[in-house]
C-alpha cells in the first residue's frame, strides 16, 4: 500500500473562491462546507501575511510547516493560487505545483467551455493531473 | 554579384515567386484563437447543431485556400481526378501541411459504398477541449470536417463530411472519424 505524499490539492480564483478540490488518500479528506471555508480562509491569510512581511516585496505565504503536514501555495501572476497538503518534508512540491499550473494553461484556459474563475470541470484536466500525481508518487517510492 | 545588396524587387506581385512560409505555428497561439472562435459562434446561435453547422463553414472556407495553396505547391497544378487520388491527397498532404504528420488511418465504409472514413486517435484541434456532458456528441471537429469538405467540393467531388466520437475500449479517450459521405454525382461516375 503505497503512503500518499499529497493529501489534497487546492486551487482558488483570485477572489478567494475555490475552484478545484481534490483529495488524495483519506488522511486528508473533507466534505465541500470544510474544503470551501479552508479556501477562503488561505485565501485571506495570505493577503495579510503580505502587509505583515517586514521585508518589502513580500507576495505571501509559500509555505507553512506544521506538525503533520506541510502547505506548499504558489501564486500565479493573475492572482490564482494553487497549495498542496503533503506530509512533513515531502520533497519537489513546488516543482510538483509549477506542472499543475501548467496543466492548468494548457487543459482548463484552452478550453472553450471553460468560464473563468468558475469551478473547473474539465475531463482532460482531470486525466492529466491524474497521470501527473500518479508518476509523482512512483517517482517518490523509487528512492 | 549573388548574394549582396537588398532582395530583388520584382515590377509586378505576380511574379513574386510564392514563399513556402513559416513552417511552424505555435500551438498555444492556435489553441486560444480557435478556442475564443468556439466561444463567439455559442453567443451567436441557439443550438448545437447550428454551432457545428457553423463550424464546418468557417473550416469550408480553409479547405477551399488549402486545395488551391497545395495544388500549386505541391502537386505542380496537376489536378486529381481520381476518388483514391483526392482521398490520399487529404489524409496525407494535406493532414501533413495543416497538422504535421499525416492521419492515422483511411478507411473504406463496410455498409455503404459511398462512404470513406478518416480516424484519428486525438484532433489537434481538439487537444485541449474537454466538451462537456450536456453537450452530448458535439464535437469541434466539426472544423477539420469543413475542411475536407471544403477540399472536396472545390475538388469537384461533393460530399456530406461530418465528425464523430468513436469510443474504443480500453481506451478512457474514445478517437475521432470524419465520416465523408458522398452525394449523388459521384457515385453515377465513381462507383459504377
Amino acid at each position: 500500500m503505497a503512503l500518499a505524499a499529497i493529501y489534497s490539492l487546492f486551487i482558488i480564483n483570485k477572489s478567494g473562491g475555490l475552484i478545484y478540490y481534490k483529495d488524495y488518500g483519506s488522511a486528508g479528506r473533507m466534505d465541500t462546507n470544510d474544503s470551501l471555508r479552508l479556501a477562503s480562509l488561505w485565501h485571506s491569510m495570505h493577503a495579510i501575511s503580505q502587509q505583515l512581511s517586514p521585508t518589502p516585496g513580500c507576495t505571501g505565504i509559500d509555505l507553512l510547516q506544521a506538525h503533520n503536514f506541510d502547505l506548499h501555495c504558489f501564486q500565479s501572476l493573475t492572482g490564482t493560487k494553487f497549495f498542496v497538503v503533503c506530509e512533513t518534508g515531502a520533497p519537489n512540491m513546488e516543482m510538483l505545483l509549477k506542472v499543475i499550473y501548467e496543466l492548468y494553461t494548457d487543459f482548463v484556459l484552452k478550453n472553450p467551455f471553460y468560464e473563468m474563475e468558475m469551478p473547473i470541470r474539465c475531463e482532460l484536466f482531470d486525466l492529466n493531473l491524474a497521470q501527473v500525481i500518479q508518476k509523482d508518487r512512483v517517482a517518490l517510492l523509487g528512492r | 554579384m549573388i548574394g549582396v545588396g537588398k532582395a530583388k524587387q520584382y515590377a509586378n506581385v505576380l511574379d513574386k515567386p510564392l514563399s513556402r512560409g513559416r513552417q511552424e505555428v505555435s500551438l498555444s497561439a492556435f489553441a486560444f484563437l480557435f478556442s475564443e472562435l468556439v466561444q463567439y459562434n455559442q453567443t451567436q446561435v441557439d443550438n448545437i447543431a447550428e454551432l457545428e453547422r457553423r463550424l464546418e463553414d468557417a473550416g469550408y472556407a480553409v479547405g477551399a485556400r488549402v486545395l488551391e495553396l497545395l495544388c500549386h505547391r505541391e502537386k505542380g497544378n496537376r489536378r486529381e481526378t481520381r476518388l483514391l487520388g483526392i482521398l490520399s491527397f487529404i489524409h496525407s498532404t494535406v493532414w501533413k501541411v495543416l497538422f504535421g504528420k499525416v492521419a492515422d488511418s483511411l478507411e473504406k465504409g463496410t455498409e455503404h459504398e459511398d462512404e470513406y472514413m478518416i480516424s484519428e486517435k486525438e484532433l489537434l484541434v481538439n487537444r485541449f477541449i474537454s466538451v462537456p456532458k450536456d453537450m452530448g456528441a458535439f464535437n469541434c471537429g466539426a472544423f477539420v470536417a469543413g475542411i475536407v469538405k471544403g477540399v472536396l467540393d472545390n475538388a469537384g467531388f461533393p460530399a456530406v463530411v461530418t465528425a464523430h466520437f468513436v469510443p474504443i475500449e480500453g481506451q478512457q479517450r474514445p478517437r475521432t472519424t470524419i465520416l465523408i459521405k458522398f452525394a449523388e454525382e459521384v457515385k453515377q461516375v465513381c462507383f459504377v
